[in-house]
């Protein structure tokens, strides 16, 4: 009999071409005649764009074309991106342009684009373009922008692009009758998504068929085909979107960019390819980043600690432009209960305009900054009242009995948050354990003897996964008798192929290897969300197992009538439909012979053509999968240094489909928490100039500053799928940051509230421990 | 103007030995080995994250030594003896053990940082079989990754480098 798939740690189907170097990303592909694109992006914050001039820049060798707003606009529907979201209560006209035009927002905002037979030709050309540009005052703190008085971001539009209130019950009379209360003030920043592949596009013009094809480096296939169909004012059945290898995405590549539109608009009107490959330099100025929340919150608790209200105000930075919407706000303002009982709340969130390159989510989507918020709440008042820092929240845990619990919110599209399965104190004491909390003091007392700081921190998380509406499969066996399924999920490096192919395999008594996995191409797929959200496994994988099995039915009535059996009595095996108990089998490949048809032959009765399935599962509500983290680190009092010494993270995934790749997600993502700790920070000067535009300036972690780490995965299925998954892709990153901070202030014996900001630098650390002014 | 230009497409005739075969291709003074490798050697196993030399992808070595692609010239590496993640299996298709423990040990995600992460780990273990964990992540110091948390990809440098003390 066929083995169990799913809950085994199976080798990944990815590896082997990733391994070999015979993988092809974006800038793999290469298309005979293709031009290469270099974009003149804005070197000023904000300013008038008087003019340019390109005729030097076109005679240079090489140089095809220079391209501006002007250029494109016949081929184009709208100067600007749709927004990408659906969002209600917006302003209008907050979108990127294809290309600037008359006002240039930000640092890096494309401005015109230079087509040649190189790229090193092309930038050869865009520095012999010149730009007549009058600088304008520039809004580089949202904080500032938010005020009356301020400087326009953007010439005739308010600063203030959408403020909103998140909350349930009465918090003012949770603080009257509250035992204690305490206030914070925290200055959250989440850098950029950073995948080592930046993003990239490749449009290919078909003259012949009058059609576009675009290969992107993108975590949104369908929605991009769509978008630029609207764009270029071509109907579907003349552009398709295919993704070649994706080299990570992060949210970065979560997004339709100004960049691909023009690059697409280009190769049309040109009727050549047309390549353009981002750089990190312009991943730094113009991809997408989380960046800047500003909460000021207070809170209320019992005698006990047990929490009675949180209330306060945030100040998120989105940015120059809006090309998504407030979900990332909105997120972190809902996330703030995480997986705590909290009676009352109230948040008061203004979404606020900059001159520096917009935010969307980054991995963590806002869900970070909620939770550190919280988290940092309940630090202060377990200081304030006293009580230990473990004990103040397995007093405020929601628990086990509470499951399904469902919270007082909605989600951004109105639905109910409902946390639906998971032992939340449970997966805390596990976290404890792996950590040695109980034999913490003695390990630190040691320490002190030998002059050396240890903390412990700990902090949770929650995140909501498995988005909808829906993600799409179509599960096939072909006439040759070989299995695929095509998706509009989208890798990025989590091994979504792999998962795939286990779900459909195990179903058809096949193996994984077994099954080829197209993902996010619309050429055999017709509808698609793409990767966010911590969804793909979840929603997904869910479709693939429901077209799978009817695939499977399918297999068996055809089968049975090869075989002279009945359906019922048949199993799938290793490629064989078999009547146990007899040598009676037929080969998938017959099966789909006699599926395929003969000319003017009828099937056999039941039997439908084809061996296929399409279903797009849609989720009725998302699924909360649990986290709890323990860190314990060193840190130098002289020199600020903080050394993470063991990381400890439990995770509820729901069913592991593939444990392995369960736990690679979760040490991803504590790293990505970690660089949000310690080091990843996106500077801008006071004229909202980027300064941190190389890895030598914006920090990535290394291998040297990651300490061993203990994942550990926990299973409390879903009932919300027919799986039982929950997602985990930004699961890791959550409560890091909040749990290193709180190490760092034990370990130096800071109370609460002195450190307010991170990423925290050395330099910081001092400045809060008063010995560095 | 016309000078830059000429220096800037002069060609300049460069021959390696990529991976045990002799590779020769035209290019400009300014052509760095990694985009030699890639464009006119058609090698696209290497990848570049930066062009800056801090991410280490387009890692390749050079005459036995780790070099980051990206900052050396292809004229540089003239005459030289390259190898880059193309020439890590056997002939018969058989992953290196490296390349295997990298497999087996979940050791990659996107997959993008890999062939310069394997081009590092190839000279490391080739000096110093006896590497210690602390010795693997030293010097795997200047490679990024952001899918792995780096756990793994140690984990499979170590299990290789026991692989590799083993009596054959």
């Amino acid at each position: 009999m066929t083995e169990a798939l799913i809950g085994r740690s199976v080798p990944r189907l990815e590896d082997s071409a990733l391994l070999r170097g015979t993988a092809r990303f974006l800038d793999d592909l290469q298309a005979p005649g293709a031009l290469e694109a270099a974009f003149l992006r804005s070197p000023v914050s904000h300013g008038r764009l008087h003019g340019l001039e390109a005729a030097a820049a076109r005679k240079m060798p090489g140089v095809v074309a220079v391209l501006t707003l002007a250029d494109l606009r016949p081929l184009l529907t709208s100067e600007r991106l749709p927004l990408q979201f659906r969002n209600t209560g917006l302003p209008e006209a907050i979108t990127p342009f294809v290309l600037a035009s008359d006002e240039v927002l930000f640092v890096g905002e494309a401005i015109a684009l230079v087509i040649a037979d190189s790229r090193a030709a092309a930038e050869d050309a865009v520095e012999a373009i010149e730009l007549d540009l009058e600088e304008l005052p520039a809004v580089a703190d949202v904080r500032a922008g938010v005020m009356a008085d301020a400087a326009r971001a953007c010439t005739g539009r308010d600063n203030v692009y959408r403020a909103f209130e998140v909350g349930y019950g009465d918090a003012d009379a949770g603080f009257e009758r509250a035992a204690c209360s305490v206030a914070l003030d925290l200055d959250q920043h989440r850098g950029a998504g950073h995948p080592m592949e930046g993003r990239g596009i490749l449009a290919l013009p078909d003259p012949l068929q009058d059609r576009l094809q675009v290969w992107s480096s993108t975590q949104l296939s369908h929605e991009a085909r769509h978008f630029l169909a609207d764009l270029l004012a071509l109907d579907e059945s003349r552009i398709d979107v295919s993704v070649p290898e994706v080299g990570g995405g992060f949210g970065a590549k979560y997004l339709l960019y100004p960049e691909e539109v023009a690059v697409a608009a280009a190769a049309r009107m040109l009727g050549r390819p047309v390549k353009w490959v981002e750089d990190r330099r312009e991943h730094f100025l113009a991809a997408i980043q989380e960046r800047d929340q500003h909460w000021r919150i207070e809170a209320a608790a019992d005698a006990e600690g047990r929490l009675l209200a949180i209330r306060g105000d945030m100040i998120h930075d989105a940015g120059a432009y809006v090309p998504q919407g407030i979900n990332l706000a909105y997120n972190a303002a809902t996330a703030v209960p995480g997986p705590y009982r909290l009676p009352a709340y109230r948040l008061a969130v203004t979404v606020g305009a900059t001159n520096k390159v917009p935010t969307i989510p980054v991995r963590g989507a806002g869900y970070p900054e909620g939770t550190f918020a919280m988290e940092r709440a309940l630090d202060a008042i377990a200081d304030h009242l006293g009580l230990d820092r473990v004990e103040i929240r397995r007093r405020n845990l929601i628990p086990a009995a509470a499951m399904p619990y469902a919270t007082p919110m909605t989600t951004r599209s109105g639905s109910g948050i409902t946390y639906d399965s998971g032992d939340f104190p449970a997966i805390f004491g596990k976290a404890l354990a792996a950590i040695d909390h109980a034999g913490f003091a003695a390990r630190a007392a040691t320490a002190a003897d030998e002059g050396r700081s240890l903390g412990l921190g700990v902090a949770c998380g929650i995140k909501g996964t498995g988005r909808g509406p829906y993600e799409s499969a179509i599960v096939r066996i072909g006439r040759s008798g070989k299995v695929s399924v095509h998706t509009g999920a989208m890798p990025m490096g989590q091994g979504v192929k792999t998962a795939m192919a286990q779900i459909c395999a195990e179903t058809l008594g096949l193996r994984a290897g077994d099954v080829t996995v197209v993902c996010g191409d619309t050429r055999t797929v017709p509808l698609g969300m793409g990767g966010f959200a911590s969804r793909q496994t979840v929603v997904a994988g869910s479709s693939v197992r429901r077209a799978t099995e009817a695939v499977r039915q399918q297999v068996l009535i055809a089968a049975a009538a090869l075989l002279e059996a009945a359906p019922a009595d048949l199993e799938l095996d290793a490629g064989f439909a078999v009547l146990p108990g007899s040598n009676r089998r037929v080969s998938l490949r017959e099966v789909a012979e006699l599926a395929a048809g003969s000319p003017g032959y009828a099937l056999p009765p039941g039997v439908r053509p084809g061996l296929e399935a399409q279903e797009a599962w849609m989720p009725d509500a998302l699924t909360y999968g649990m986290g709890a983290h323990a860190v314990e680190l060193e840190v130098d009092r002289d020199t600020g240094l903080v050394r993470l010494l063991r990381y400890v993270v439990v995770n509820d995934c729901g069913r592991a489909i593939n444990p392995k790749l369960v736990i690679g997600q979760l040490h991803g993502g504590v790293v990505h928490g970690i660089g949000n700790a310690l080091f990843e920070v996106m500077a801008y000067d006071e004229q909202a100039q980027p300064t941190t535009t190389t890895f030598a300036d914006y920090l990535l972690p290394t291998v040297t500053e990651i300490p061993h780490m203990e994942a550990i995965i926990v299973e409390y299925p879903t009932p919300n799928n027919p799986l039982g998954v929950k997602g985990v892709g930004e699961a890791g990153c959550l409560p890091v940051a909040a749990a290193i901070v709180s190490a760092i202030e034990q370990a130096v014996g800071l109370p609460y509230g002195t450190i307010q900001r991170v990423p925290l630098s050395p330099p910081d650390l001092l400045r809060a421990m008063g010995t560095l002014a | 103007m016309s000078k830059q230009m000429d220096q800037a497409t002069t060609a300049h005739r460069v021959t390696v030995t990529v991976n045990g075969a002799q590779r020769a291709a035209s290019c400009p003074a300014r052509r760095s080995l990694a985009d030699f490798l890639r464009h006119d050697l058609g090698l696209t196993g290497t990848h570049l994250g930066c062009e800056h030399g801090v991410c280490g992808a387009c890692t390749v070595l050079v005459d036995g030594a780790a070099v980051r692609a990206c900052l050396m010239l292809a004229v540089q590496a003239n005459g030289c003896r390259v190898e880059t993640v193309e020439g890590l299996a056997a002939a018969d298709g058989t992953l290196s053990p490296l390349q295997q423990a990298f497999a087996d040990h979940h050791a990659l995600q996107c997959g993008f940082c890999t062939p310069g992460i394997l081009m590092t780990l190839v000279e490391v273990l080739r000096d110093n079989p006896d590497a210690d964990e602390r010795e693997i992540r030293e010097s795997l110091s200047g490679n990024l990754c952001r899918c792995t948390g780096y756990q793994n990809i140690v984990e499979a440098a170590l299990a290789t480098a026991e692989t590799l003390r083993r009596p054959a």
